[in-house]
């Protein structure tokens, strides 16, 4: 059910039922579009790495803008609640997709690699963490999962924090450098943790002074 | 007849030189059309170079690779920053001065440099600490000629290389996050610098370096990971003790002063058993090879090295 904004209104994007699954297509367009140019020898010299990098952006975009919903609504009072599991399933679409070109088509299936990378290496084990930690989100990111674990459920996607706190661990790891865009987007994931806990505190001491 | 000889991949991979040349062409005349009106700028010229022997056999990366994806900090954290940023950059006119613990210290002029010089082609390997490599004709001399005409002192054991600093022509050094501590300063052990293999770069293909590979003169040390090459130096000078080098200051778990390619001892972050090729072409070029020790280079130089621990001294 669409919700409500605080004017009242019901905001959806476009006037059709299929809305989110068309939104859903549109927000996979920049993986088709570097796909195509990779396979077709247009994405430069070191083409793996510009698309494993690429797709791990764009699932750091998409955990970001899920966890923007939230605040901009508190904040501003627009609602986009109705999209919030569609931009979680799109960064889970991405990291799912970064990961298995780094599998496949980088390390390309190297299993002495992969192990030593997951078992040594901080950088891979904070990246790979955050993925293992975004399936049981992803699975249960469905209305069937909301009424079948009741307030579990809330408590489950809780683990998104812990994702965000990973992702901008590991964004960081990614650059030799700290650099404008490793720190702006860290610090932004790590900021919808800190709003959140700082939401929590106030609100317990609101309740304790009551 | 070559008194050194060195892996070399074969004479038929290399593109034909009237094929780089007229890319080169297309590629200076769109340059100039953007650059019009900046000032001097160091255009391609064909260098004098004589060829060495022929050995080895892999496939030399397209120029159009190797002069547009690179790293060269000082224009930009990107690897198409040098080739997009460096426009601005005059390697002309340029001094290099040899110093130190020399018996002749001199500050040379590069093109008297240049002319002093007999520049040899050497087709060597490179490989990024990053995991990725080329295979690049340098044109260029070796180092130990330059350094024997300077006749280093007993005392010198190092030598220390510093590159320009330059920030209204070099983007890259106008401070930021991602700026590293300026100038770039790298460093050989004095055998290593001796070494037949240790090459003064002064052009590539055949042609004038460009400015985003290091104009008008860098380092080549085609068994340690690329960033030992210093690019665009001013300044070469014989020491005792050993030189700080930028990487390793930036991160000394990460980058150390030998920093020779070694297959076994991974970076931190990622393992350095194989390589991705560039310009293998495409997503499914198979791309990947293994990692050689010393980059395939260990019959001339793993004696340098003798019974060292090069997992601690990496």
């Amino acid at each position: 059910m669409p919700r409500l904004t605080k004017a009242g209104r019901t905001r959806t994007l476009l006037p059709w039922r299929g809305e989110t699954m068309v939104l859903m297509a549109v927000g996979l367009l920049p993986a088709a579009l570097y796909f195509w140019y990779g396979a077709h020898d247009r994405l430069g010299p070191d083409p793996v790495n510009v698309f494993e990098r690429w797709l791990g952006l764009w699932a750091v975009r998409f955990l970001l803008a899920a966890l923007l919903v939230t605040p901009l609504r508190v904040v501003s009072g627009i609602s986009l609640l109705r999209y919030r599991r569609m931009l979680g399933l799109l960064a889970f679409w991405y990291a799912l997709m970064h990961v298995s070109v780094y599998v496949a088509l980088d390390q390309q299936g190297n299993l002495a690699v992969l192990w030593r990378d997951i078992t040594h290496r901080p950088f891979l084990m904070l990246g790979f963490a955050a993925f293992v930690l975004l399936v049981p989100l992803a699975l249960t990111s469905n209305d069937w999962s909301i009424r079948k674990l009741g307030r579990r459920w809330g408590r489950l996607h809780q683990l998104v924090y812990g994702v965000a706190v990973l992702v901008a661990v590991h964004f960081l790891l990614a650059f030799k450098t700290y650099n404008a865009t490793s720190v702006s987007y860290a610090a932004a994931l790590t900021g919808m943790v800190l709003w959140r806990v700082i939401f929590l505190v106030r609100a317990r001491i609101r309740r304790a002074g009551s | 007849m070559a008194r050194w000889s060195y892996p070399r991949p074969s004479a038929s991979e290399i593109t034909p030189r009237g094929l780089w040349l007229s890319r080169r062409r297309l590629l200076a005349g769109a340059t100039l059309g953007v650059a019009a009106g900046v000032g001097p700028r160091a255009f391609a010229e064909a260098l004098h170079t004589r060829p060495g022997p022929f050995q080895a056999a892999e496939k030399t990366t397209a120029l159009q690779d190797v002069t547009h994806y690179n790293n060269f900090y000082e224009f930009g954290l990107d690897k198409t920053d040098p080739s997009t940023r460096s426009g601005q950059f005059r390697p002309r006119p340029w001094t290099l001065s040899v110093e130190g613990l020399v018996a002749h210290p001199r500050v040379w002029d590069i093109d008297a440099l240049i002319a002093a010089m007999p520049l040899e082609e050497r087709l060597y390997r490179m490989r990024c600490v990053e995991a990725w490599s080329m295979v690049i004709p340098w044109d260029g001399f070796p180092l130990a000629s330059l350094l024997a005409l300077a006749e280093p002192l007993g005392s010198a054991r190092y030598v220390a290389f510093e590159s320009v600093v330059r920030p209204a022509e070099m983007p890259g050094q106008t401070g930021g996050l991602d700026s590293l501590a300026w100038p770039y300063v790298e460093g050989l052990r004095l055998d290593e610098a001796m070494h037949p293999l240790t090459l003064l770069a002064v052009g590539l293909y055949g042609e004038t370096l460009p400015n985003q590979n290091g104009a008008p003169v860098r380092l080549v040390v085609p068994w340690k990971y690329g960033f030992k090459g210093i690019k665009s130096i001013t300044r070469i000078r014989l020491v005792e003790k050993m030189p700080p080098t930028t990487w390793n200051q930036m991160n000394p778990a990460e980058y150390g002063f030998f920093a020779n390619v070694n297959p076994d001892v991974d970076h931190p972050r990622w393992s350095q058993a194989s390589e991705r090729v560039i310009g293998a072409g495409g997503f499914f070029g198979g791309g990947r090879k293994k990692t050689l020790m010393f980059n395939g280079y260990g019959a001339q130089v793993a004696g340098l090295y003798g019974t060292m621990n090069l997992s601690r001294f990496y």
